[in-house]
């Protein structure tokens, strides 16, 4: 095996790099962010007594969950023009990601709703709070609290699933790296550096996801 | 402890073995003979050199031309369909022997493989439906342009396209054409012949040719260093340019006879 590495060619490319670091950075938080409000307000309703949105909310859950993300992809930037809903590349990838995320935390958060005690709930109403009330204070803290890592791992999945954006041309740290990788033929260089960055990505991500932990349960940082 | 040390030992004598027999490949032409199998990359998205027949086989131009190479060389052929962007990575780890698959030469390019001669023609241009005003590069200021990332027309329109064109790389062929067929982009960047047959296959949107990019006739790609592989290749595409077996296929797949230039 006599092969030279040659990690000083990609140099020229650093810009490019960057700027896909920066692309998949801004899809990941945008995802995250509206991914786990959606998914909120989904578990919200699948929770609660069986009406029609709970029942719509389980069908489009069950749609996005068993069925891959690459045909979602494809679907909304190549299907939905032909009835005259064209979004560009980068919108497309955007909403794929977000309904894909959205779907997998309305069944992560439902999951942590509903393992909280029945007698809570009982105990909120009686002491008069109202039904949002018990929601938003005494179910969903809890609830969030318990499915906390399994949310992390899913928005890291997606974070990483957004490589997936490159097919459509979204100029992603993906798109850069089959960029360059077609100009120059370094495939062990680039894809080694990408590999690299996209490790640090996820696991800056998780500590990010520490960090908003620690403000956003102080009742139970005082508590352990 | 012992026997964690020795299985350690036994998986670098693995990987050493590994390694003596990669460099082992001393000539890949006797290789060929000698395993009774021409492995070819073909394209599978791309007619009329490569796409899949309907009975779901790969069938083209490039496809009856890797057909002619294995049966000159008296070997049984294997094809492996490949996108543009992953055909050089396939040849430059010896997943196959040869890339046959509508390839253009650049000097990125030939300094990572090897070039036979030239086996067909190939223009590249840009094209359009037919009330897009583009005549030349500079009309694309403003304009949006698909292309197969990797190509030879996206390096060629990479250099040519105004600051302010917006050129939009995908992954394969399929997708580049998809994304025309679909409005996604104002105009597509591919060859001529390619063009021709989405244009055949009749769609809302038409294709016509803007203007050419360049002349690029396709090769045949070896691994850097296959000479005795790439001198056989070389005498076997001029043996089928003079006997006008290559002709037949031409006329097969194109309508159309080479042109004369390709045989000088």
């Amino acid at each position: 095996m006599d092969y030279t590495f040659q990690f000083g060619e990609l140099l020229p490319y650093s810009d490019l790099i960057a700027r896909g670091v920066l692309s998949t950075v801004i899809l990941a938080i945008v995802t995250t962010v509206l991914g786990c409000l959606l998914g909120t307000l989904g578990a919200a309703a699948r929770a609660g007594k069986q009406t029609f949105l709970s029942r719509a909310v389980g069908v489009y859950v069950e749609l996005i969950r068993n069925t891959p993300f690459i045909v979602q992809l494809f679907f909304i930037f190549f299907g939905l023009p032909t009835i005259g809903i064209k979004l560009t590349a980068g919108e497309a990838g955007l909403l794929a990601m977000v309904i894909n995320l959205a779907a997998y935390s309305t069944e992560i958060i439902r999951a942590g709703i509903e393992s909280i005690p029945k007698g809570q709930l009982e105990a909120a109403r009686t002491l008069g709070l109202s039904r949002t009330q018990t929601f938003t204070r005494v179910v969903l803290p809890p609830a969030l609290e318990k499915i906390y890592p399994a949310l992390t791992s899913q928005c890291i999945i997606v974070m990483l699933g957004s490589a997936v954006l490159s097919q459509i041309s979204v100029e992603e740290l993906t798109f850069a790296a089959n960029f360059i990788q077609s100009r120059n033929f370094l495939s062990f260089e680039v894809y080694m550096v990408i590999t690299v960055i996209y490790l640090l990505l996820a696991i800056l991500m998780r500590q990010g996801f520490k960090l908003i932990h620690y403000f956003m349960f102080p009742n139970l940082r005082a508590r352990s | 402890m012992m026997s964690v040390f020795k299985s350690c030992l036994k998986f670098v004598g693995l990987i050493g073995l590994c390694i003596t027999a990669l460099s082992a490949n001393a000539n890949q032409l006797d290789e060929i003979t000698k395993r009774g199998m021409l492995v070819v990359a073909v394209p599978q998205d791309f007619p009329p050199f490569g796409s899949v027949g309907s009975d779901l086989q790969p069938v083209g131009y490039d496809v009856d031309t890797a057909a002619y190479l294995a049966e000159s060389l008296g070997v049984k052929l294997e094809l492996v369909p490949v996108t543009s962007a992953n055909r050089i990575p396939y040849l430059q780890t010896r997943k196959v022997d040869l890339v046959i698959s509508s390839m253009g030469k650049n000097p990125e390019r030939e300094r990572v493989i090897d070039f036979s001669r030239a086996y067909a023609p190939f223009f590249l241009g840009v094209f359009g439906s037919s009330d897009a005003a583009v005549a030349s590069a500079a009309d694309l200021a403003g304009k949006t342009v698909g292309v197969t990332r990797g190509s030879v027309e996206d390096l060629e329109l990479s250099k040519l396209a105004p600051e302010d064109a917006v050129i939009r790389r995908f992954e394969d062929n399929s997708t580049t054409i998809s994304a025309y067929l679909s409005g996604q982009v104002e105009l597509i960047a591919t060859g001529n012949l390619v063009a021709a047959k989405i244009a055949e296959k009749g769609n809302s949107r038409g294709l016509k040719s803007k203007f050419i990019i360049k002349n690029s006739p396709c090769y045949v790609g070896t691994h850097k260093g296959d000479t005795e592989l790439l001198t056989k290749v070389n005498e076997l595409i001029v043996a089928g340019l003079t006997s006008g077996k290559l002709d037949e296929l031409s006329m097969k797949w194109f309508n159309a006879e080479l042109p004369a230039e390709l045989k000088l």
